[in-house]
């Protein structure tokens, strides 16, 4: 059996273990705990402390793992764990926070630097009435334009499939274009 | 109980404090990265501080501060090494090279130097030995701390923003092509001028600091303004081999690749 892995991060509460949850066939092996700050728990009562796990069998051959990596900074230690072999990368961003994109930023430098591998940026909560444009979100993020920004809404499936597909036609490309090893 | 611990839990800032709110007298010693600080205080006033491996002689001191020239520092060094800073400074003094004022004055901003450099030091073990005094060929100074502390916490918090914003200096630069960016037509500073002639993508930052003899703050304060101003992006260094090191696919034949990226792709459109 071969197995392949994607992660997905972002910062606390962008929406990364719904995301999972959307298309894992399996129930999400989420290792959540109830939040201590005070500040943290007014926008969520749990959060992922180690990591969330996913699975999607391709056939009887092929496995593709989605794993979330925990929000809260002070659990930043584990990234680079599960950078290791991933074949590309999701950042969710809170559309409808602004004040995490600087942390998705530096999120993004740093999973860039753990890895070459090809990411795609998910503008998560584009259903709510408060998310920033797109292009908006694009700016903030100090994004160059050829970095795929696309709209999500972690909760739906066809949404995150097509982040999914997105990131897959970028490894592709990059694969074609020769950069990949 | 001694005073010891971890930057980690304790900001140096916050051990200054401890030290002028006890007046305690003694000798801070911090191994910070790769390297190791030593910094003296009497009654809760800093009087000296070095850098192991690096010179804090007088000599060396004044001619940082531009007191001595480098012949006269050349000099000194060659026949006068075996001779205590006090000596040195009687003789200077005497000569008429330089005032006690200049003396003092050039000391008191090396230890402020020395104190600048380690509030940048997030990590690194450190003990307090009371009353542990610099050796008595050494001139001492009494710098009052509130200055130091205020400046310190500026500095952390600084810092903190820039580390957010630069995690890595180990990442490269190079200019971002945008139609109607262009420095000449933009004012930098000569610091700024010394990194931005060093900007390529086979550069890391940390190179560039290297190259330029910046401290890591100072580094990343000038890609900060670059980055803000959009003049410059942070990319991969060329040529550097990827740092994962765990392979990303369970074949190594390119064709085999991409027939598993079409599996996902397929499976993912089904789902």
């Amino acid at each position: 059996m071969q197995t392949v892995k994607m992660v997905v991060t972002g910062p606390f509460s962008a929406g990364k273990t719904e995301f999972i949850q959307s298309v894992s066939e399996i129930d999400v092996v989420s290792t959540e705990r109830k939040i201590s700050s005070r500040g943290e728990r007014a926008v969520k009562e749990a959060t992922t402390v180690a990591m969330d796990f996913g699975r999607i069998t391709v056939d009887d051959d092929l496995v593709l793992y989605l794993f979330g990596t925990p929000g809260q900074k002070r659990f930043d230690f584990m990234w680079e764990i599960l950078s290791e072999g991933m074949l590309g990368f999701i950042v969710m961003v809170d559309s409808t926070r602004p004040e995490t994109y600087r942390e998705a930023r530096t999120i993004l430098e740093t999973f860039r630097a753990y890895a070459p591998t090809p990411y795609v940026v998910a503008a998560n909560k584009q259903d709510k009435e408060d998310a920033w444009d797109i292009e908006d979100v694009r700016h903030a993020l100090r994004l160059d334009p050829k970095v795929k920004l696309l709209p999500c809404v972690a909760t739906d499936r066809d949404s995150v499939k097509k982040v999914l597909l997105e990131l897959l036609y970028s490894i592709l490309a990059e694969m074609d274009n020769g950069k990949r090893k | 109980m001694a005073l010891r611990g971890n930057l980690r839990d304790i900001t140096f800032t916050q051990i200054l404090n401890l030290i002028n709110l006890a007046k305690k007298t003694g000798t801070l010693i911090v191994e910070g990265p790769g390297q190791t600080a030593q910094v003296s205080f009497r009654e809760g006033k800093l009087v000296f501080a070095q850098i192991e491996k690096e010179e804090s002689n007088l000599a060396t001191v004044l001619n940082k501060a531009k007191k001595l020239s480098a012949n006269q520092y050349r000099a000194i060094m060659q026949h006068g090494s075996a001779i205590s800073d006090k000596e040195l400074g009687l003789m200077l003094i005497n000569a008429g090279y330089i005032s006690k004022a200049d003396i003092l004055l050039s000391i008191q901003q090396h230890c402020v130097d020395i104190a600048h450099r380690m509030f940048t030091w997030m990590e690194g073990f450190f003990r307090f030995e009371n009353d542990m005094l610099p050796p008595d060929n050494r001139i001492n100074v009494r710098l009052d701390l509130e200055n130091l502390i205020i400046e310190g916490s500026r500095q952390l918090r600084e810092w903190e923003q820039l580390q957010d914003e630069i995690p890595s200096l180990d990442m490269a630069l190079k200019f971002i092509d945008r139609p109607g960016a262009d420095l000449k037509n933009i004012n930098l500073s000569v610091e700024e001028w010394r990194v931005v002639s060093f900007i390529n993508p086979k550069n890391s930052m940390k190179q560039i600091a290297h190259a330029t003899k910046m401290s890591d703050l100072n580094i990343r304060r000038i890609i900060y303004g670059l980055l803000q101003a959009g003049l410059v992006e942070i990319v991969r260094p060329s040529g550097q081999a990827a740092v994962a090191k765990i392979r990303s696919f369970p074949t190594e034949n390119k064709e085999e690749q991409k027939s598993l990226v079409n599996r996902l792709i397929n499976r993912i459109r089904s789902l």
